[in-house]
């Protein structure tokens, strides 16, 4: 992957600059030198696209937090005070909210394509738990903004995701009491969540810089899987990748619009817009849709220790993939079996995310747990011995002829 | 270059001794960090135990009081509901537990509970389910007149707080002894 040209300055100032510290020809060199395989497709977009609801999620949040108070009694009217009194107020509400739903589309759109091509595998087994560690992050500081509007959903959230805690033996209880800051979900709890969520989006702008940095080590992947072995198989990042990212970025864009101005609650639950009541629990409390095949997890597992477990184990298994994936061949281009398994398993966890939906009885309950039993399949079972018994389809020799001959067959005539 | 002796030195010994040093006012200057998230005074002292009055709670009525943020549910119960609880076979419930160890002696018909599913923290709603007593409308468990968990996903039956009768018509919840006057 030599060869592209590094940034050379030209002005005196830039020279002197640059020997002093090389920040410049380090962002050169990292988005504009940087060298992308030429075959990348509207999936790999997705990196970029996190990127910007990063930080739009930022801009909105610091401004949001401007005008809101970490107080049981003045959250609830402080968030409405946003909403009716502040100029934009409810603009910007509705695009930190949208915003966090957009986030998890997004990133659940890049994991998938991850899956889909074996973006995981060797050399990349580290980007690919840096990303686990960033979803997992994703996921607490979520659950902790969700507690802060202090209605309903937020109360009984906060209640209900704490008490996972207590599943644990022994000390679960005391670790609760401390969680809460009292002996039950407070003022002490509400603060502290406030402090957190605005803590924890510095974490993961470190982990996406840590993330990033180990992608430019190994190189991203291609919907071929097969490495880069020439020049030819790359363009450059600028203008290439750049010009394809912003274009499905507005493209995304359109939708998170679509949201903001049409359907700004769609995404959330009415019963949030009650005041929290420590008296009274919703009829049917479900969390936010990024969280419901998590959830369904939860509640397929009759047993409460179990069914946490689960919980947690569902999200923990995801950093073993690259261990668990047996097969060589990256690409499901290339695993005309594993290609069907893992649209099976597309489907498996969004049936949960329904299923999460759906009250706890009957036939949910019998589905959640053949999905929920599936999901761990996929990995402990399908996965390894897929890789042992699998013939998968001959790959190209390069990246370069694979778009120059794509079917050497059909090339006869 | 010193060379390596076989023997521990006197200089090994002082980096062990320093470094155990430097790990112990680590670990002590972490237990205030720690600490702070614990419940603070205010809060400890405003979960004092509270008195309530029973005498207006009607046969088969269930109130709710809050004692330290829980919901506490007072129930007097009816005969019936006494008589199902007590007709129950124990051995056979998920959280083996007697009607009787459930209430205070002489005083069958009210029941006292800590109104916190015992699943992941919901507050179930009274004269619901099929068992006379309980509902949680978030994951299903239900739970019967002596508030004992029948079916559901809930482990354990739900909790009774401490308290005890300061006569026969008010308690003190947060207290297992009247306090001495």
């Amino acid at each position: 992957m030599s060869g592209h040209a590094t940034y050379q300055p030209t002005s005196p100032f830039m020279k002197w600059f640059e020997r002093r510290l090389p920040i410049v020809g380090l962002l050169y060199s990292s988005f504009v030198a940087y060298p992308t395989p030429r075959n990348l497709n509207y999936w790999w977009t997705f990196g970029g696209i996190l990127t910007f609801f990063l930080i739009a999620q930022f801009i909105t949040g610091i401004v949001l937090a401007m005008h809101y108070t970490p107080h049981v009694d003045f959250a609830f009217n402080s968030v409405e005070h946003i909403m009716r009194d502040v100029n934009y107020g409810w603009l910007l509400r509705y695009m930190h909210a949208n915003g966090a739903a957009m986030f998890f589309l997004a990133a659940y759109i890049h994991m998938f394509r991850g899956m889909y091509y074996g973006s995981y595998k060797d050399p990349r087994e580290v980007l690919w738990i840096l990303g686990v560690i960033l979803l997992l992050l994703m996921i607490m500081t979520g659950f902790m903004g969700y507690v802060l509007p202090w209605g309903q959903m937020s109360f009984w959230a906060a209640t209900v995701i704490t008490n996972l805690f207590s599943a644990i033996p022994g000390i679960g209880e005391a670790v609760v009491t401390w969680l809460w800051g009292g002996y039950s979900v407070g003022n002490p709890t509400l603060n502290r969540f406030y402090a957190l969520h605005y803590l924890l989006p510095f974490v993961i702008a470190g982990v996406v810089g840590l993330h990033i940095w180990a992608l430019h080590v190994v190189g991203q992947n291609n919907p071929t899987g097969i490495d880069v072995k020439s020049e030819q198989d790359t363009v450059a990042f600028t203008p290439y990748a750049t010009i394809k990212d912003s274009f499905l970025m507005v493209v995304f864009c359109i939708l998170f619009a679509w949201f903001v101005f049409y359907v700004p609650n769609f995404l959330g639950h009415a019963d949030n817009y009650i005041p929290a009541n420590p008296a009274v629990t919703p009829t049917h409390i479900v969390p936010e849709w990024y969280y419901l095949p998590f959830y369904a997890i939860l509640r397929a597992i009759p047993n409460k220790l179990m069914g946490v477990g689960a919980l947690g184990a569902s999200i923990v298994i995801l950093a073993f993939l690259p261990w668990l994936d047996t097969s060589k061949v990256r690409s499901a281009n290339y695993r005309p079996l594993y290609r069907q398994f893992f649209w099976i398993f597309v489907i498996v966890c969004v049936g949960l995310g329904w299923l999460g939906s759906k009250p706890a009885e009957g036939g949910y309950v019998i589905v959640s747990r053949i999905f929920t039993a599936y999901y761990f399949l996929h990995f402990l079972v399908i996965l390894p011995l897929l890789g042992l018994f699998e013939k998968t389809k001959p790959l190209p020799n390069s990246i370069s002829e694979s778009i120059l001959s794509p079917a050497p067959a059909a090339s006869v005539t | 270059m010193t060379t390596v002796s076989a023997e521990p030195t006197r200089r090994d010994f002082l980096f062990i001794a320093t470094g155990a040093v430097g790990a112990v006012g680590a670990a002590a200057t972490l237990l205030p960090l720690v600490s702070q998230m614990n419940p603070d005074a205010s809060t400890i002292a405003a979960g004092a135990p509270v008195e309530v009055d029973l005498s207006p709670i009607a046969v088969g009525q269930v109130v709710k009081v809050f004692w330290r943020g829980k919901p506490i549910f007072i129930s007097h119960r009816t005969k019936k509901e006494i008589d199902e609880a007590r007709a129950v076979d124990v051995k056979k419930l998920p959280d083996p537990q007697a009607d009787q160890d459930r209430v205070k002696k002489d005083h069958d018909e009210w029941l006292i509970l800590i109104g916190i599913c015992t699943h992941l923290g919901c507050i179930p709603l009274a004269h619901q389910g099929n068992y006379d007593g309980w509902f949680c409308p978030c994951h299903g468990s239900q739970y019967d007149s002596s508030g004992r968990i029948r079916q559901g996903p809930a482990p354990a039956n739900l909790p009774l707080p401490p308290y005890t009768f300061l006569s026969d018509s008010k308690i003190l919840i947060g207290e297992t002894q009247p306090p001495k006057a």
